[in-house]
């Protein structure tokens, strides 16, 4: 398996893509963090980034991936490997690229230049999502042989977590507005790992305005070092569901 | 003393029988203005006319009490450093108590401490600790009941319930103490400087923590809280009610459970004072309840909940003031009218302005707001196109807090792109027509008159 890991990473790390990425992500937070003089500020510019940009590369580089190293993973099976352990390497190959390239791009800068709780909880919460979301491109990845399918299932995933899901909320919220919903929003954000994320963020960041009722109980829950435990927890069964029926469905799947 | 001063009043006496009633009314009018130097609050007079007493272990006076029994009106009674116990020291003379290093008044959770019930009485110098919580009564470090011209300095109040106790109380100077308490729960806690029917208050640099209310007034007028430092309070940091003509400057209220609220009052004024980290679920910086006629200038709040909320307050002149990392800057409730905003710093707030309806009666204009996206092409430092200092997402949270939730996701920035091209929800008219391009540059240690 660890083979497997290395070859996969050496492959990825010659990419063209994942370094423009990484150069990418450098650039953007180095600008903001030196030109916002408020490092809070410059924190919450970045914590867009980590937000959109992020999870839509995680998802679609790695979709790309998978099926460019189709081949390979063929070539692959016919060797006497178990097939779980050939789509989880390749899965922690992507992960593990991808999770270089954020901490090269965004984490470096962040330790130099603004090092708060807030920029650590952000590079913790980045990590996460870029986990969480590789994972989700290799279930979506698996699903179908097409690729043009896998992508647009992946664009689906990315545009549903980051958009529609936060106006279905918004709706339902608004609907039902004069019921006590405090504790159904903490489960409404465990729902989706984009809003965890950025509510581990935001209650290291802008905790003042959160502090109502819903604030406290969310400080209770998941902003305590206690709720930091948790909520890493909650971001982690969202990483560990989706590729664990990915492998179940490519161990079973005619190739 | 008593001696010179019978003496004194003997040949006023006898003179009266030989001079004419003029010169009778010129040495009345001398006698009067020896008097009230004689009984005046400096101390520089004491040695020449007043007699001093001293109080220590090992002095004929053993105790306060003994002293205060001795000693006759506008005496001095001078206590040296020790611990003295016993009963509460009730003070029907005028006399000066001036502590040297210090002394102890232990109330051993027993009893309260000093209660004073006459005039010209001043107390200087002490540290009074432990008076008990009582149900029934306001147990307090110092007490003083329909007095006036009392000096309370330099005195430090440790674990007393109440601090320093006013009730009608009137031209009291109240300066440099400090009280702390380690109060936990606020139903058996005391306020710090506590005032009720008072006027010509002049409370000075006193630092309360760890009260109920650090400060609090009730019918006190025509008063001065200057340089006082209220923080750790579990309540309010400054709480005032009916307190009409009061005016406040360069206090600094940090940390309070709720922040500072005041309420039905008119004609206060506010200068250079700090409101900081008052934090937590309903924590105002400064909360407004119908307060009117008022002048809130060259504030600072500081990592407020909320910065100030207002709620049925009119004619408020709010002005120079700087509001940073807030959750909110500004609640202003729809029953608030004809107040005034103007050149006031937002910077870093979450939310600038919250409202809970459509109707504004007020003016915002002119102040600098660092989330103004505008222009200014005319270069006159106004910017050219109006600030809507609330969005639709505030006024949402306002309304369900709940949806706090969805704060920086990518749909709420939408929605507040939106509603700014076209305002449905927020109000039209809550507009800064003329904000400005840079930040207000004021001292806040400049006091204007």
């Amino acid at each position: 398996m660890g083979k497997i890991i290395k070859y996969v990473l050496y492959d990825i790390l010659q990419n063209k893509i994942i370094i423009a990425y990484t150069l990418f992500l450098l650039v953007v937070s180095v600008s903001m963090l030196s030109l916002e003089t408020d490092t809070n500020k410059g924190t919450l510019s970045l914590l867009n980034i980590i937000l959109i940009v992020l999870p839509l590369v995680s998802i679609v580089f790695a979709t790309i991936h998978f099926y460019n190293s189709y081949e390979f993973i063929e070539l692959l099976i016919a060797q006497p490997l178990q097939r779980s352990k050939i789509l989880l390497s390749q899965y922690f190959g992507v992960t593990i690229a991808l999770l270089t390239a954020f901490g090269i791009g965004v984490g470096m800068p962040l330790v130099l230049l603004s090092f708060t709780e807030a920029s650590s909880m952000l590079i913790l919460s980045g990590a996460l999502l870029t986990v969480v979301f590789t994972s989700l491109a290799f279930w979506a990845s698996v699903i179908t042989n097409d690729k043009a399918k896998g992508i647009g299932i992946s664009l689906l995933l990315w545009f549903y977590f980051s958009l529609i899901y936060d106006g279905l909320v918004l709706l339902l919220l608004f609907s039902f507005s004069d019921y006590p919903l405090e504790k159904a929003v903490m489960v409404f954000t465990a729902l989706n790992p984009v809003d965890m994320g950025r509510i581990m963020i935001l209650l290291k960041l802008d905790i003042s305005a959160l502090m109502g009722y819903t604030g406290a109980l969310y400080k209770q829950f998941f902003g305590s070092g206690y709720g930091t435990i948790i909520s890493t927890g909650v971001m982690l069964v969202w990483a560990i569901v989706p590729i664990a029926f990915a492998v179940r469905i490519f161990n079973r799947k005619d190739l | 003393m008593s001696f010179t001063k019978n003496v004194f009043i003997e040949k006023l006496k006898n003179n009266r029988q030989i001079v004419i009633p003029s010169a009778m009314l010129i040495v009345n009018f001398i006698f009067r203005i020896w008097m009230i130097s004689f009984c005046g609050i400096m101390v520089i007079h004491i040695p020449l006319t007043a007699a001093t007493h001293t109080v220590c272990a090992d002095c004929t006076l053993k105790n306060l009490h003994e002293a205060l029994d001795y000693a006759k009106p506008c005496d001095t009674i001078l206590v040296q450093k020790g611990i003295y116990h016993g009963e509460v020291l009730e003070i029907r003379k005028s006399i000066t108590f001036i502590g040297q290093d210090h002394p102890i008044l232990d109330g051993q959770e027993k009893n309260e401490l000093i209660s004073v019930k006459t005039n010209d009485v001043n107390i200087i110098g002490f540290q009074l600790i432990n008076a008990p919580f009582s149900s029934s009564r306001e147990m307090a470090g110092i007490n003083v009941y329909n007095a006036s011209n009392i000096n309370i300095s330099n005195n430090q109040l440790r674990n007393t319930c109440f601090g320093i106790y006013l009730a009608n109380v009137t031209h009291c100077t109240v300066q440099n103490n400090s009280l702390h308490s380690v109060s936990d729960i606020e139903l058996n806690a005391g306020n710090g400087i506590h005032a009720w029917k008072c006027d010509h208050l002049n409370i000075a640099s006193n630092e309360v923590s760890g009260h109920r209310d650090g400060i609090y007034f009730e019918f006190v007028t025509k008063s001065l809280i200057t340089d006082n430092q209220s923080y750790e309070n579990l309540r309010y940091g400054l709480h005032f009610m009916f307190s009409h003509e009061d005016e406040y400057r360069n206090n600094r209220f940090e940390n309070n459970g709720a922040g500072v609220a005041v309420m039905y009052t008119k004609k206060v004024t506010m200068l250079n004072n700090q409101f900081i980290h008052n934090w937590g679920d309903s924590a105002y910086g400064l909360l407004l309840k119908d307060i009117s006629d008022s002048h809130i200038e060259n504030n600072i709040f500081d990592q407020n909940t909320i910065g100030i909320q207002m709620e049925g307050s009119s004619r408020i002149v709010i002005t120079n003031n700087t509001f940073t990392f807030n959750g909110w800057a500004v609640q202003l409730q729809a029953s608030c009218d004809n107040n005034n905003f103007l050149s006031n710093n937002f910077n870093g707030n979450t939310f600038d302005i919250a409202t809970n309806g459509t109707l504004v009666l007020n003016t915002i204009n002119g102040n600098y707001w660092d989330k103004y996206e505008g222009y200014d092409l005319d270069k006159d430092g106004i910017g050219d196109v109006p600030y809507r200092p609330t969005s639709l997402y505030a006024m949402l949270v306002s309304e369900m807090p709940f949806t706090i939730m969805l704060w920086r996701s990518f749909v709420v920035y939408l929605l507040d792109r939106m509603e700014k091209v076209i305002p449905s929800i927020t109000p039209e008219s809550l507009i800064d027509a003329e904000p400005l391009m840079k930040k207000v540059k004021h001292d806040p240690r400049i006091t204007t008159p």
